[in-house]
């Protein structure tokens, strides 16, 4: 993390490690290898990580907010009421299903870290288990979308 | 002087001098309340939004119901402290990755962003631990001056 990624090599992409095999043909003696897999950049692995970042601090402001208005219950009925109810339009209610959306991936990607830390094999799959998050993910938004999208604009129970 | 070298190769280790390795006990906390917060907060939504009315039934009178129970006053408590420590300390690490940290002494260091963020950090969610303590534990879901229309059905068998 400290290290400017200018600083780096550049990065052989994953995928096709090998050289140019025209100037490897050409010389008699081989070549230093380059730190391969040291360069922390790009696919699954950075992706998640910012993803991960993204919605750690969405989440850490909506709670922020979210804490002061339910202690609203304290002081009362009416003052709870009424800043709920002006949360009850559309647009905060596709906030709500993005806060979830973002939920959802923090928590499921979270279990994926810790499954990368403690897993013996764990960091092998990581990729592998990035994909995994994602279709978990898909199907617990498939679950609640519409039922949300029910309760916001009226429509069902 | 006589100046000793190292001899080649030999591994650079930083030896700690001591003391309790906080940054360890920060990274054993957040997956260890990942993983309960994983379970709570499912359950929190999945009470709160997706059951019964979902979002468009919560009120004073929903969340006074859950409130005089005991196990919601537990359950809310955990995810209070759970939750706000795990993103305070996400957020903690975000100011170290991203802010320069302070080079002066004194009013130099205490004015400085890094120590500004992080004091404001500390600051907010230690006066929202307070807080949102005091809430759960001396709410009461009957106020007696209210109207009763906005409080749970319950209340009228007590009053």
């Amino acid at each position: 993390m400290s290290l400017k990624s200018t600083q780096l090599p550049t990065p052989t992409p994953s995928g096709s490690r090998t050289l140019n095999p025209t100037s490897l043909r050409s010389r008699r003696f081989s070549l230093p290898r380059r730190p391969a897999g040291t360069v922390y950049r790009g696919r699954e692995g950075m992706w998640s990580w910012v993803l991960h970042r993204i919605t750690g601090v969405g989440i850490y402001f909506f709670l922020l907010v979210h804490l002061l208005d339910t202690a609203l219950i304290r002081v009362s009925p009416e003052a709870y009421n009424a800043v709920i109810n002006t949360y009850k339009n559309p647009i905060m209610g596709l906030g709500e299903l993005a806060l979830v959306a973002a939920i959802g991936f923090h928590g499921l990607n979270g279990l994926r870290i810790i499954l990368i830390d403690f897993w013996n094999v764990g960091t092998r799959n990581h990729r592998l288990m990035f994909y995994i998050v994602i279709a978990l993910w898909v199907v617990l938004l498939l679950g609640f979308a519409p039922r949300h999208l029910m309760h916001v604009f009226g429509g069902g129970a | 002087m006589a100046v000793t070298l190292d001899d080649p190769r030999t591994k650079n280790v930083v030896r700690r001098r001591g003391g309790r390795n906080w940054e360890k006990w920060g990274w054993i906390y957040m997956r260890v309340s990942g993983l309960v917060l994983v379970v709570l907060i499912f359950g929190h939504l999945f009470v709160n939004l997706y059951a019964g009315g979902g979002v468009s039934a919560l009120d004073f009178a929903f969340v006074a119901g859950k409130y005089a129970s005991p196990f919601w006053q537990v359950y809310d408590f955990l995810l209070l402290w759970l939750a706000l420590v795990h993103g305070a300390n996400g957020i903690r690490t975000l100011i170290n990755d991203y802010s320069i940290s302070p080079v002066g002494r004194g009013l130099r260091r205490l004015l400085s962003p890094h120590f500004l963020m992080k004091s404001a950090l500390l600051g907010s969610t230690v006066v929202l631990l307070i807080l949102g303590t005091l809430v759960i534990f001396t709410f009461d879901p009957c106020p007696a001056t209210s109207n009763a229309d906005l409080l749970p059905s319950f209340c009228a068998a007590v009053q």
